[in-house]
């Protein structure tokens, strides 16, 4: 059994670990607060975005030379993957979820004999594919998440993968990021980006009233629709990749408060048990003492 | 019968509430959104988007860049950069309007999309500065 002098040492260990991590639980919080209210500041833009790229696309449809970020290569030979994920640990199983839905992608696609590229966004998700696959590396983005997600980010994140597409170097591109539903919660998807998937629910979300009151006026469009599309699209690339960084830093701020909560408790119940343990060594050696004495007195 | 108009840029929304008439920078030309406009996409350039009340103008903002969605109830603007006239920092545009000239200097002349990109953008900043001098 350990010495009262160890135990002693122990329970002072893990009162400063618990210190650490109800501070970081707090700093966490904060961040998340934050971080949330960013992306809800941002969601009108990819809003309005996606409603004037849906009219945008019906106007076009059935056009040929439709640009790449819309219809894609033709082709579905090479998939970009990029994964997005924080900078730092300590925040759950935030990081290895991702992860872990990038890898079996990758498994997938290339038993399928499609060829794989990585675009690792955040010094984890780096890290982890330099171990793993370090060959499928094609760029990387590091130092993202922390502060506040600035644009810029987003925007030269979304050049690249624009240049890659024209290039005729990838085919497909997807993003594989936690989604956040709420602090406790965060779910890895994989978020097609190119070719675009319209979807259905952004048109059905448009105000009625608009719609009966243009009723079948069509629209005009200065410039005409092919230069207009071809700048809405890169933009709205930069705005989901946006959308999705805004959505990576707000669930690692909430993964890590949950995490360190949950460490805290743990800590707390570790010393409980070991304050216990501690008290019954310190009995037990009174009362051997106390043993010890008397028996030494009785034979005397 | 006023109009809604929205200026959104992609971090939060500046303006949304009801105007007579807003006036935005159009890449091809100027256009006023009013009541009843017919539906329209708009590309716009870096300059200055006014909003009327009446026939005075309440507020100016500065956008750098963008699309506008114009329906006959709604002005939406989609800026990449949207700031009040009053509040254009001009030290910080003129650091940018040189940092500009300086790649238009080192550009490749031959590669005409990265001019007309450069382009743009150095005339959006000129926007900038003469907008924001003027109020001053």
């Amino acid at each position: 059994m350990a010495s009262l002098k160890e135990l002693r040492a122990r329970i002072g260990s893990i009162k400063s670990t618990r210190k650490i991590t109800s501070a970081m639980k707090m700093v966490a919080a904060a961040k998340l607060r934050r971080a949330q209210a960013s992306a809800e500041a941002a969601r009108p833009y990819a809003a309005a975005m996606r409603r004037m790229l849906g009219e945008l696309a019906a106007a076009t449809r059935g056009e040929d030379g439709a640009p790449r970020l819309l219809a894609g290569t033709g082709q579905d030979k090479v998939h970009l993957l990029v994964p997005l994920t924080s900078d730092r640990g300590l925040c759950g199983g935030f990081n290895s979820n991702v992860h872990r839905l990038t890898v079996q992608t990758i498994r997938r696609l290339q038993a399928e004999g499609k060829t794989v590229r990585l675009l690792p966004v955040g010094r984890r998700a780096l890290n982890f594919f330099m171990r793993e696959h370090a060959d499928l590396i094609v760029d990387h983005v590091t130092g993202v998440s922390g502060k506040e997600v600035p644009f810029s980010v987003a925007s030269g994140l979304g050049d690249k993968i624009n240049t890659l597409l024209e290039a005729g170097e990838i085919d497909v591109c997807t993003l594989v990021f936690n989604k956040f539903s709420n602090a406790m919660l965060q779910v890895p998807v994989c978020q097609q980006l190119v070719p675009m998937v319209v979807d259905d629910a952004a048109k059905d979300a448009e105000p009625a009233n608009d719609v009966a009151q243009g009723d079948v006026a069509q629209y005009e469009f200065e410039p005409d629709e092919a230069t207009l599309l071809a700048m809405l699209l890169p933009r709205n690339l930069q705005v989901q990749i946006y959308a999705s960084l805004l959505e990576t830093a707000a669930g690692e701020n909430g993964a890590r408060m949950t995490a360190m909560d949950n460490a805290t408790r743990n800590a707390g119940r570790s010393i409980d048990s070991l304050t216990q343990v501690y008290n019954r060594t310190r009995q037990t050696n009174i009362t051997n003492e106390l043993i010890e004495i008397i028996s030494g007195a009785q034979a005397v | 019968m006023p109009i809604q108009i929205e200026i959104i840029s992609p971090e939060k929304v500046l303006v949304s509430r009801e105007i007579d008439m807003a006036v935005l920078p159009g890449m091809e030309g100027d256009i006023a959104a009013m009541p009843e406009h017919s539906p329209m996409m708009l590309l716009l350039r870096g300059g200055v988007v006014a909003l009327y009340e009446g026939d005075t103008v309440t507020d100016r903002y500065f956008v750098g860049g963008g699309f506008a969605d114009i329906t006959p109830t709604r002005c939406t603007i989609l800026a990449d950069k949207a700031v009040p006239v009053s509040e254009i920092s001009i030290d910080t545009a003129t650091a940018q309007l040189e940092a500009l000239s300086e790649a238009w200097d080192k550009a490749d002349k031959t590669d005409m999309t990265r001019l007309s990109v450069l382009q743009d953008q150095i005339l959006a900043v000129r926007a900038e500065i003469e907008a924001g001098s003027g109020a001053a």
